[in-house]
């Protein structure tokens, strides 16, 4: 029995589809959905979903963080912003990481809250370019 | 009457008029089947995100002090208003009926004694609400010009408004704009943000198919997740009303430029008939004149 799997961004829904297995980058780890997995809601890093199929890697979206819905038989992906991997800009990545860590240097260091959304944010970014990176 | 000269001109301008709004008809046409394309496309993010929240909010309830997005400060008496309106007009009372809106509850709230501000979005509400109401504008934000409404816009409204409310600026925040009915008709409502209005129906409602499953984990705990849901829940929603807007935007446009091409026909038809009767009357004038003429020799 397999999982049906979305990925939505808020533009649009990128995949809806059935796979085997779905692992997706848990802001504590990363976690499998997969058929009959107890109901689970998760927060998402910014980081790589890759969908499995008899027993391969068959297709990889980067994720820049979000949220999941798991239950036995559907993984519903909630993406701030996603893209396939092959499709990442190293480019526009870089760039944006240039721009993020120009904010932390100026940022308030008292600032905690702050601090921690660009801290997540870099590690997207920097995700974001390892995945376009292995890909390429 | 008007000389046969200034008849082919007014004829002729109303022509050139009539070809503009036919124009503008057909690309208002064109947008706001591509509006509507991606109104389409953004339902099914807000619909999971309407499932995720009726879970979460179940699963928190009965806690004391939840997140400001969801039980507000406990206040009401700083209101803010975000009418979402276009940016150019000819499209009819669209604009309008916001403004129409907005003031009539601004006049609403200040009677009973609240404290009214104003974030409106687009350059019609900016240049409406500076004229009268400009010591109530605290912010506002240009709409989009493009071709399609980028999420961003949504997120940067969401997150100036949760701003405030952590600063503790306002207690209630409501977004006034046209709800999307078909292209003929919009209908200008107000729908509250802060504090979010669960519709208890929906949310339960929303997960017939899970009802019977066992109790949700939460990684990290329901809290976290709530405060992380709540802002992205506050830009959809946002984002929603964006995308609504520019799909009526361009329904209205449609439909008053096809009036206007309609009535535009209407008065060339007359003008036309005014037009050959003058003709007519001057080269009968004109063969009394000769034939008399002629008779008189």
């Amino acid at each position: 029995m397999p999982v049906q799997v979305e990925i939505i961004s808020p533009e649009k829904v990128l995949v809806s589809r059935e796979v085997e297995m779905a692992v997706l980058p848990g802001m504590e780890g990363d976690i499998a959905a997969m058929p009959d997995r107890a109901p689970m809601m998760l927060l998402l890093r910014g980081g790589v979903v890759s969908l499995h199929e008899n027993g391969v890697v068959t297709d990889r979206f980067f994720v820049g963080g979000g949220f999941a819905d798991i239950t036995a038989t559907r993984c519903t992906i909630l993406a701030d912003r996603a893209e396939p991997v092959s499709e990442i800009s190293i480019d526009n990545a870089t760039a944006a990481l240039e721009a993020l860590t120009e904010a932390w240097d100026k940022a308030d260091k008292t600032d905690m809250s702050r601090l921690d959304v660009l801290q997540d944010k870099i590690l997207a970014v920097r995700a974001e370019i390892e995945a376009g990176s292995t890909h390429a | 009457m008007a000389s046969l000269k200034e008849l082919r001109a007014r004829i002729g301008s109303i022509k050139s008029t009539r070809k503009i709004t036919s124009a503008m008809k057909m690309v208002a046409a064109a947008k706001l089947r591509r509006a509507q394309a991606s109104a389409e496309a953004a339902r099914p993010y807000a619909a999971a995100m309407r499932r995720m929240l009726g879970e979460l909010a179940g699963a928190t309830k009965g806690e004391e002090g939840g997140p400001l997005l969801l039980s507000g400060t406990g206040r009401d008496q700083v209101h803010l208003l975000v009418p979402l309106t276009s940016d150019r007009g000819l499209c009819g009372g669209f604009n309008a009926n916001v403004h129409r809106l907005t003031e009539l509850t601004i006049r609403r709230l200040q009677s009973e004694g609240k404290t009214v501000k104003l974030l409106p979005v687009g350059r019609r509400a900016i240049n409406y609400f500076a004229r009268e109401y400009s010591d109530l504008i605290i912010d506002k934000v240009m709409g989009f010009s493009g071709k399609e409404v980028p999420f961003s816009v949504a997120s940067d409204l969401g997150d100036k408004i949760n701003a405030l409310l952590e600063a503790g600026e306002i207690d209630v925040c409501t977004l006034v704009y046209n709800q999307f009915r078909n292209a003929m008709t919009q209908v200008p409502a107000c729908q509250q943000l802060v504090p979010l209005v669960m519709d208890e129906a929906q949310g339960h409602a929303a997960t017939p198919a899970d009802a019977d499953a066992a109790q949700y984990e939460f990684e990290p705990d329901e809290a976290a997740l709530l405060a992380m849901l709540l802002p992205k829940n506050l830009q959809v929603q946002i984002y929603a009303s964006l995308l609504e807007t520019a799909a009526g935007e361009n329904g209205a446009r449609m439909t008053a430029m096809d009036n206007a091409t309609r009535n535009a026909g209407r008065s060339i038809d007359s003008l036309s008939k005014v037009y050959n009767r003058t003709r007519q009357t001057n080269i009968t004038n004109e063969l009394i004149e000769i034939i008399s003429g002629a008779q008189a020799v």
